[in-house]
């Protein structure tokens, strides 16, 4: 199977070996994976700003690149969601770029519920004896109802010693540019997620999305909070090659 | 017009506040789980919830009917109705008939409406006294406040906060005991309810087919309000119409389960218009004043007219971090928290109340709990639309931000200035990380270092190192 790879603006630039992780796990699953270096962001930034000018634009760029491809896989659920759920609102009903846009929207998905409703793959190989908790990503879960296809990774994930947290998905308070717009609420709802994180026992929080792991990684470390983040790509390739 | 600034400096208030916070963090914690344990009791919820639903967008689409039918029905049982644009002509009301009637004091039970259009401030400006009922809101009057919850209007004040307001303003004895405090606020408020001659309720379900007004209370107030007094004037907003009886059942249901966490309130009053000659109790005089105060704008737009759906059960209030954390107060308007953020700019202006589309992480908890599925935060997203549309007209407001927007736009849409510009950022990240952490001086990341680390901007893009690795 041939998947184009939508490795997202902030892979690309803050957490590469993310990146990385997933092209090495999708084809450690026998995927032949392309990626596309015309591809840039799917204009989920403006959009949520209200800039939807903005964003249209640039999502007709990610439409241009992705047109032609069978699969498209997001190590990320935020943008997942601006691609399924958003992109097609952008253009006026009963167009044609309409229907393109969810032509596309309906051949995205997110890397874990690629991996596990499509693929159907219950383990990568991976081995991680550490403690690991889960935090949900608000679009992942409520935009696109995925909640269990990354728990079942994880628990493939051999010698893993996985502790549900409290509240795993209710929101870190990152919310794009509200956590630099609201900077205050978005670290004190974020301290509470971390709260919740400590008391799970973990060593290693692991998410879907980089954007919520980067705000609560921020915090963590600017508290000296000795937990580490990760994402799952990067949990469910830890095996030899 | 909600001042930016205001609202800025009570967010931090709101947050230093450790009563507040303690308060907001037990009340609404456990609010949060009494619904989610009541609703999960429910095996059909998610049917009745769609149906609640539907049954409101279905009403809103055809309001002036149902409307008209509710009218009728009123007037039939010897009820009047009033039409009243804005609030206003609905405050206008009451004190005419107040003067007309030689009366100077009423008692209220609880109503966001009223708090809506001012009407204890505007009725007191004509010297007519308006004594809140509800407990919580005769404390929230007698501090000189507004409410701060949907339900809980008191929610910010603590026990001894309560005490000393019932001391100083009502003579108690200094005990701060719960006990000590209803019995005061129940023995002041008998001796209103005896003394004036007429009752101000809001409204949660006018059934337009039978004429019924639907009152939803636990403390009794409210009954004491429509049974004592000779008068019962009801403030409805337009949109609290349903159209049959056998859909009360339903939406008594998802309210009150959302709202409280019970199976039924302690009080659910239906009354038909004013009393009959064979009745014991009631009012010699029903009016039932319907309330536009901007709806009828909301309704125009078919995506956003299920704002005007909300059944006030404060579920999404409870549950939202953002209103976790700043409480009500914060956002300088009468509606608060997710609903607040999408109904008060739509009932006044974007223009005037310019933070509360954006004050949201978008997390979509509000809509998940909501008992009638509003979808808050796609209608958060269209008003920041509509915002930004708003300014773009406004050749003055042509700011930054946007600069930067369009900026963007032209940077993602080429792949070529996209690498370019990824590998500047990254001269110029390292360059200024180097002078001693200078980068964190720039806005936004002024903002982002306040309370958290700055992440590393990775020495090679993914797109560097996926190329190196192909070769």
């Amino acid at each position: 199977m041939k998947v184009s790879l939508f490795v997202t603006c902030l892979i690309d630039q803050f957490f590469p070996e993310v990146g990385l992780s997933t092209v090495k796990v999708l084809e450690k699953c026998g995927v032949e994976v392309s990626f596309d270096p015309r591809q840039t962001c799917c204009g989920q930034p403006a959009f949520n700003s209200g800039y939807v000018d903005e964003s249209r634009e640039v999502v007709e760029h990610f439409l241009a690149v992705f047109d032609d491809s069978e699969h498209i896989v997001v190590p990320s659920g935020s943008c997942a969601t601006m691609i399924k759920t958003f992109i097609p609102g952008l253009f006026p009903e009963g167009s044609s770029k309409r229907q393109r846009a969810e032509e596309v929207g309906q051949r995205t998905l997110e890397l874990s519920d690629f991996l596990v409703s499509v693929l159907g793959i219950q383990t990568t190989g991976a081995r991680f004896p550490q403690a690991v908790t889960y935090h949900d990503s608000c679009h992942l879960v409520r935009e696109l109802n995925i909640r269990s296809q990354p728990r079942q990774l994880i628990h493939g994930v051999e010698g893993v010693d996985f502790r549900e947290m409290e509240n795993c998905d209710r929101c870190c308070g990152f919310g794009g540019f509200f956590s630099v717009k609201s900077p205050d609420v978005s670290a004190a709802i974020g301290d509470e997620k971390v709260q919740w994180i400590r008391e799970s026992g973990a060593d290693y929080v692991i998410s879907t999305d980089v954007s919520c792991l980067m705000h609560i990684d921020g915090l963590m470390r600017r508290n000296q909070v000795p937990v580490q983040t990760m994402h799952l790509a990067e949990l469910l390739a830890q095996f030899d090659d | 017009m909600i001042n930016t600034a205001k609202i800025n400096r009570n967010v931090e208030a709101a947050l230093a506040d450790r009563q507040l916070q303690r308060n907001l963090c037990s009340t609404l914690g456990k609010s949060v789980r009494m619904r989610d344990d009541s609703v999960a009791e429910v095996p059909n919820w998610e049917e009745l919830s769609r149906y609640a639903r539907d049954v409101k967008l279905h009403t809103l689409s055809r309001l002036d009917h149902y409307l008209a039918m509710l009218e009728e029905k009123i007037t039939a049982q010897g009820g009047k109705v009033i039409w009243a644009e804005t609030g206003q002509e609905a405050v206008q009301f009451i004190v005419d008939l107040a003067r007309q009637r030689k009366i100077g004091k009423l008692v209220k039970s609880k109503s966001m409406l009223s708090e809506e259009i001012h009407l204890n401030s505007m009725l007191g400006r004509a010297q007519i006294e308006s004594i809140e009922t509800d407990l919580g809101e005769y404390i929230v009057q007698l501090a000189g406040e507004t409410p701060s919850h949907l339900l809980a209007p008191a929610l910010h004040k603590s026990q001894k906060e309560i005490a000393d307001l019932f001391v100083r303003n009502l003579g108690m004895t200094p005990s701060g005991d719960v006990h000590e405090i209803t019995s005061t606020a129940r023995r002041v408020l008998r001796e209103h309810f005896l003394s004036a001659p007429i009752g101000v309720t809001g409204v949660n379900f006018g059934v337009a087919e039978t004429g019924t007004i639907v009152l939803v209370e636990n403390e009794g107030n409210a009954r004491l309000s429509v049974s004592v007094p000779q008068i019962h004037i009801a403030l409805m907003g337009i949109e609290k119409v349903i159209p049959r009886t056998r859909d009360l059942a339903v939406f008594l249901k998802v309210l009150i389960r959302s709202a409280t966490g019970q199976k039924m309130t302690s009080y659910i009053s239906c009354l038909n218009g004013p009393r009959r000659p064979e009745e014991l109790t009631g009012p010699d005089e029903f009016y039932l004043v319907l309330v536009d105060n901007g709806r009828s704008k909301i309704l125009a737009d078919r995506f956003l007219r299920q704002t005007l759906s909300c059944i006030r059960c404060g579920a999404c209030q409870n549950i939202c971090p953002v209103y976790q954390r700043i409480g009500g107060h914060a956002y300088e308007s009468t509606y608060q928290g997710p609903i607040g953020a999408i109904l008060t700019p739509q009932l006044t202006s974007l223009a005037a109340a310019p933070e509360h589309a954006f004050a949201s992480s978008l997390c979509g908890a509000c809509q998940e709990v909501c008992p009638v599925q509003i979808e808050i935060p796609h209608i958060l997203l269209k008003l920041r639309e509509q915002a930004q549309r708003e300014k773009k007209t406004k050749a003055s407001q042509l700011s930054l931000e946007r600069l930067v927007m369009g900026g963007w736009a032209l940077v993602m849409c080429s792949p070529r200035l996209y690498v370019v510009f990824s590998r500047w950022t990254r001269r110029l990240w390292r360059w200024v990380g180097d002078i001693r952490g200078l980068g964190r001086f720039l806005t936004p990341l002024t903002h982002w270092y306040k309370h958290r680390e700055i992440p590393e901007l990775a020495a090679r893009s993914f797109r560097e190192l996926y190329r190196s690795r192909e070769e």
